[in-house]
């Protein structure tokens, strides 16, 4: 029983780790693709903000001022996905690709010119991570601790989730995005600035995606490695299309992709299985799920398709 | 026709003066000018690309004019987006519907000027707002129907309801009457009596002569983005107007042949099929098509024609019944199936189903036949074959411009894109030709051009279905004309003596007077 | 005139600019980093044309470049997006590999069979996405990724199998069978003093000739080009669309694989476990670009991104971080990406000047 109770607390705790990034730039990727922009760049956003996050983390001692910077470096790279599909009218899936290679280039690059040629960054203090919530009230390695004593950002992005979807469904904001994914003519022609709110849309899918990168530079681990963003931006896409674009359904199919990376963490600890069979699950879960429950996913109506403006 | 007029000639609301805009190279309006007063229904007529569409949506502040000058109330203003345009009281109701399908009737209404409370949209006083603006016109709508459920009709109430909530002084409804039935103009015309009651005015832009002389007060013609003058109505008649928007006498009569028709061609019968929302919509057809024939299909949009053509076509699977094409089984084949078989069609939309547009037009002119001899052997194509068949059928068909045959569909105009499907089908010389609004968007001349190979079509002694939402059309080509209803036949007249008023009856419903 | 205006139309001029305009935003980080673009663009070249074995291996680092560019420009050219070159390329390398360590075959025999192996591999791991497209209307950009992760996994797995793996530790398997290896003769790898100059640039300029006849001259791509522009249009016109999407990712999927192949019985003679996506497809999609998604073409940008790559892999002796060569590659595709705004303006400038 208490041998049950102790893997529970470690799968919960796994999951919290694995769930925030993931969930962080899904919800950036609903706003950018229910606006009506395709955005497969959430990968190299995710890994510039990593990048950002640790080395603002290493420089300010803060954890939190670092993962605001990292927020607004993946803002500036949706601001450059915006820039070229928005008002250079370029494809968005080939804009989205260029951004897959400049975030992870550039940080490796800029990591390689800051610490003396090395792709990694030093490891940081635990003092200039982002904090626990209940650091030393549970004893350690206990169920309570493992469920409770987690980084603050794995709950306050849930309460994130449920602002994405008030925002979604109950402001005005949440129904022009809507409505420009939609039909932005019609949007157009009733004085909405299809144009602004899809800037807004992307700039903040990169903004999320840059927290979302960050939270693995300054809570699961204590540096930036190349490979510490690898595959989470599509997974996050994957969890967007399998929720149906909204922030509701991205959040559980998150949740699911989360809990099969904390199963994976634990049976990676046991050694029977292979650990990378065990990598496989979250994909083929997201193939198998796609095939027996989902099928075809309403796709906002403009997504992907250039909008040029009358005038 | 008893209409009462409420214009106020005193008062002048909107005056477009020398208008001209430029997309390029191309002058679509050329000093356009227009005056409109309070409380009249002024039409606009001109026909296809001959500048109205331009010419409201610089009105409506969605396209900046590139010289010229505007007044509103007698100030002159200048609109950066169409919200000035609604701002200053000037609200379009566009033909193709702007409207969010999986939104709300009132969410659609209300976008762009929700009212909120605090940080939330306040639907229930958005909705308090929309049902006291539907019962002050004369217009219900249920305010919680999302617009994918709902009517073409409905949605366009939605669409005059959204101009309204925003204040307009100044309606402008482009093609407003496409794809209603009579039944629901009638209703449409009723709802701009209304509205110029309370002092609103109405701007019609139409090529439907008859609406003008039954509804409005004025009317601007233009022709090839060129103004051509401003009459009142009751000092014209129909053929004055149609004259003055062609710049020429028109015959709208087409010239037919007396021809007794053949044997059956075609033969549908129960036929039972789904839409795409799982919907049944075609309820057990029935249709015969004899040689020697054009027959018409009549029906308002949505009544499963589509659909029919699609079953036709091997494009959709029915769920029953039986088609049978000179006895020979053609029920639920492939597309290539039922072409062999001796079906050829034009499609409703030639940019969907008609042509790759990415295709020069000689690739589209062998689209069914690229795998045969002379145009390909052994699995490669013979390109000098293909040119010589499209510098021949570009020819015969006068599609321009000339030496053309390498260069993408896609760079042709609507009208001659239109005329290199009719080259392909017509050149194809099937037992039956389904033609699908095969005018549509065209000038009156590629009109006479597309209504000339169909009669020669049916003079060869081939089976031709005519599927159109004009009225007109069916009327003047068809030799019988069978009316579509809710997914079957409800009625068939003999093309000599249709009345216009008994089909829209039958076409909203009603059954034959015997 | 006429020149002049052909030239401002044509893609190769806009790839031109791209590149140049990638080459100085690389220079701005070089800058900012420290480091002399001079000095590094220099070595770049330098360890392109310095030597004419620099040369030999530059054919060898574009080899399956061109190969996962002519499976994606050959999707792009179908209506599909093959963003899953990544993972055919992986299971090809995978296939080959197995094959090449554990079957026993005379050498020309052998090698043809891994290569096969490999297209086929490709192929099938394109078609499962596919058939998920075409059966069940899931998105095949979604699959793909999917199927990339899987296929790097499966990989780095197999690695890890006690029958294949290296003996004694290390992170790669055994060597493949010399008799599977695609390596040009003895004699004339002496001569170009290059140990792993292979066919595999041959294969890949076939590869690329034999697709351009396919996608310009035959019915087969008549019919792709078809479905892939306006799939309701293909259908209307009794064309299988399912069918032919079927065909293009199958090929697209099998090119793919073949690049795998020549990288594994070409270049590296094992297959090591991966840290990361080794980006070979992600890179294909860029050869893809830059050459216009013209089978010709990605020959071209191949050879280009392949001369990048392995010029990059020498950066590191000036202290240049060798990631400048993502950096310029990643503005190179954006840059091209919003070529068209630039050709609109070109031809407003052209107009105005004219009159």
């Amino acid at each position: 029983m208490d041998v049950i109770i102790k893997n529970l607390g470690l799968l919960i705790n796994a999951t919290l780790i694995a769930t925030p990034p993931l969930l962080l730039a899904a919800l950036g990727s609903c706003f950018s693709e229910r606006s009506g922009v395709v955005n497969i760049g959430i990968e190299g956003m995710m890994t510039i903000g990593a990048f950002t996050g640790a080395v603002m983390g290493l420089t300010t001692g803060n954890g939190w001022i670092a993962f605001l910077c990292a927020g607004l470096a993946g803002a500036l790279f949706g601001a450059i996905h915006a820039l070229a599909c928005i008002s250079f009218h370029a494809d968005q899936t080939i804009a989205g690709t260029a951004i897959n290679f400049l975030g992870p280039g550039l940080a490796v690059f800029l990591c390689k010119a800051m610490y003396n040629n090395s792709s990694d960054t030093p490891a940081m203090d635990p003092s200039c991570k982002l904090p626990k919530l209940f650091e030393g009230v549970f004893p350690a390695g206990s169920f309570w601790s493992n469920v409770l004593n987690v980084y603050a950002v794995a709950y306050l992005v849930f309460v994130l989730a449920f602002v994405c979807w008030f925002v979604f469904y109950k402001t005005k904001f949440g129904a022009h995005l809507r409505a420009v994914g939609e039909h932005p003519e019609a949007c157009e022609s009733l004085g909405i600035d299809v144009y602004k709110v899809r800037y807004g849309c992307v700039i903040l899918s990169g903004f999320l995606a840059g927290l979302g990168g960050a939270f693995v530079t300054l809570a699961t681990i204590n540096q930036f490695r190349p490979s510490v963003i690898v595959g989470q931006g599509f997974i996050a896409i994957a969890a967007v299309i399998f929720g149906k674009f909204s922030p509701e359904g991205a959040t559980k199919a998150c949740l699911l992709f989360g809990l099969c990376s904390g199963i994976k963490t634990l049976a990676g600890q046991s050694n029977t299985v292979s650990p990378n069979l065990i990598s496989m699950i979250p994909y083929i879960v997201t193939i198998l799920a796609l095939v027996l429950f989902v099928g075809k996913a309403h796709t906002p109506a403009a997504n992907g398709k250039i909008f040029v403006k009358s005038r | 026709m008893g209409r009462v007029s409420h214009m106020d000639p005193g008062t002048v609301v909107i005056q477009m003066k020398d208008i001209v805009k430029k997309f390029g190279d191309f002058t679509a309006n050329d000093h356009i000018n227009l005056t409109v007063h309070k409380g009249e229904v002024h039409a606009i007529l001109g026909e296809n690309g001959a500048g109205k569409s331009t010419m409201m949506n610089v009105l409506c502040g969605l396209y900046k004019p590139t010289s010229g000058q505007i007044f509103i109330n007698g100030k002159e203003v200048q609109f950066s987006s169409p919200k000035d345009a609604i701002d200053i009281g000037i609200g379009m109701v566009h033909q193709h519907f702007m409207l969010i399908q999986p939104f709300t009737v009132t969410e659609n209404i209300i976008l762009g000027m929700e009212p909120v409370k605090g940080l939330v949209v306040d639907k229930e006083t958005a909705k308090k707002k929309v049902l006291e603006l539907s019962e002050r016109y004369g217009m219900k709508v249920d305010p919680d129907a999302k617009i994918e459920d709902i009517s073409v009709g409905m949605q366009q109430r939605v669409e005059i309801l959204k101009v309204l909530y925003r204040g307009a002084d100044t309606l402008i409804l482009d093609e407003p009457t496409a794809s209603l039935t009579p039944q629901e103009i009638e209703g449409l015309m009723e709802i701009i009596e209304n509205l110029t009651a309370d002092g609103k005015s109405v701007i019609l832009i139409t090529h439907k002569l008859k609406e003008i002389t039954a509804s409005s007060d004025q009317c601007t013609i233009i022709r090839q983005g060129k103004y051509i003058r401003t009459v009142k109505v009751d000092e014209v008649n129909e053929n004055d107007l149609a004259a003055m928007m062609v710049g020429r006498d028109v015959n709208f009569k087409v010239e037919k042949k007396e021809m007794t028709p053949g044997e059956t061609v075609l033969e549908v019968r129960d036929i039972h099929a789904k839409d795409y929302r799982d919907v049944e919509i075609l309820k057990g057809l029935n249709l015969q098509v004899r040689r020697g024939e054009i027959v018409g299909l009549a029906g308002v949009d949505g009544n499963g024609q589509t659909e029919l053509v699609e079953v036709l076509t091997g494009l959709r699977k029915a769920e029953s019944g039986t088609v049978t094409l000179l006895g020979k089984d053609v029920f639920n084949k492939s597309p290539k199936k039922t072409f062999e078989s001796g079906i050829s069609s034009i499609p409703a939309d030639r940019q969907k189903h008609g042509l790759i547009l990415e295709f020069s037009n000689e690739d589209n002119l062998i689209l069914q036949h690229f795998e045969e001899e002379p145009y390909s052997t052994g699995g490669f194509l013979n390109r000098k074959a293909i040119r010589e068949h499209a510098t021949e059928l570009m020819e015969k068909f006068d599609v321009r411009p000339r030496g053309s045959e390498g260069a993408p569909s896609g760079t042709l105009s609507g009208g001659n894109q239109q005329k290199v499907i009719i080259a392909r089908e017509v050149t194809n010389d099937r037992e039956l030709l389904i033609a699908v609004n095969p005018t549509r968007g065209l000038d009156v001349g590629a009109i006479e051009f597309v209504h000339k190979y169909l009669v020669e079509q049916r003079n060869k002694n081939r089976a031709v279905l005519l599927v159109s939402f004009e009225l007109d059309e069916i009327m003047s080509l068809s030799d019988r004309i069978e009316v579509i209803f809710d997914g079957q036949i409800t009625g068939s007249v003999s093309g000599k003596d249709a009345d216009e008023k008994e089909l829209g009856f039958m076409m909203a419903g009603g059954k034959k007077h015997e | 005139m006429n020149k002049k205006k052909s030239i401002l139309e044509s893609n190769v001029f806009y790839t031109l600019i791209a590149i140049a305009a990638g080459f100085a935003i690389g220079a701005v980080f070089l800058v900012i980093a420290g480091i002399s673009p001079a000095v590094a663009y220099g070595k770049l070249l330098s360890s392109v044309f310095g030597k004419p074995k620099y040369l030999v291996w530059t054919l060898i680092y574009a080899s399956p470049l061109i190969f996962t560019g002519l499976s994606v420009a050959f999707s792009f050219r179908t209506g599909v997006f093959n963003i899953g070159a990544e993972g055919q390329f992986v299971v090809g390398s995978l296939a080959a590999c197995v094959l090449g360590i554990t079957l026993k075959l005379p050498p020309v025999l052998h090698a043809l069979v891994c290569v096969f192996a490999a297209a086929a591999a490709g192929a099938v791991w394109s078609l499962v996405v596919g058939i998920l497209k075409v059966k069940r209307g899931i998105h095949e950009v979604l699959s793909f990724i999917m199927f990339n992760w899987i296929a790097f996994y499966l990989s780095n797995y197999v690695v890890n199998l006690e029958a294949i793996h290296k003996e004694g530790g290390g992170e790669a398997t055994k060597d493949v069978l010399e008799s599977a290896r695609l390596l040009f003769p003895e004699g004339l790898r002496g001569a170009l003093d290059c140990n792993a100059a292979n066919w595999g640039i041959v294969l890949a300029v076939l590869a690329a000739v034999l697709i351009y006849i396919i996608i310009e001259k035959t019915t087969l791509g008549y019919k792709l080009k078809a479905v892939g522009f306006n799939s309701n249009g293909a259908l209307y016109a009794g064309i299988n669309a399912d069918a032919s999407v079927l065909t293009a990712l199958g090929i697209s999927g099998a090119l793919a694989g073949l690049g795998g192949a020549v990288q594994i019985l070409g270049m590296s003679g094992r297959l090591s476990q991966f840290a990361g996506q080794e980006g070979f497809g992600f890179e294909g999609i860029t050869v893809a670009l830059i050459g216009s998604s013209s089978p010709v073409g990605c020959i071209f940008s191949g050879l280009f991104y392949g001369a990048m790559k392995y010029g990059g892999s020498k950066l590191s002796i000036v202290k240049a971080p060798s990631e400048v060569v993502d950096i310029i590659m990643g503005c190179v595709i954006l840059f091209i990406a919003i070529s068209q705004v630039f050709r609109i303006l070109f031809a407003r400038f052209g107009k105005k000047k004219e009159a």
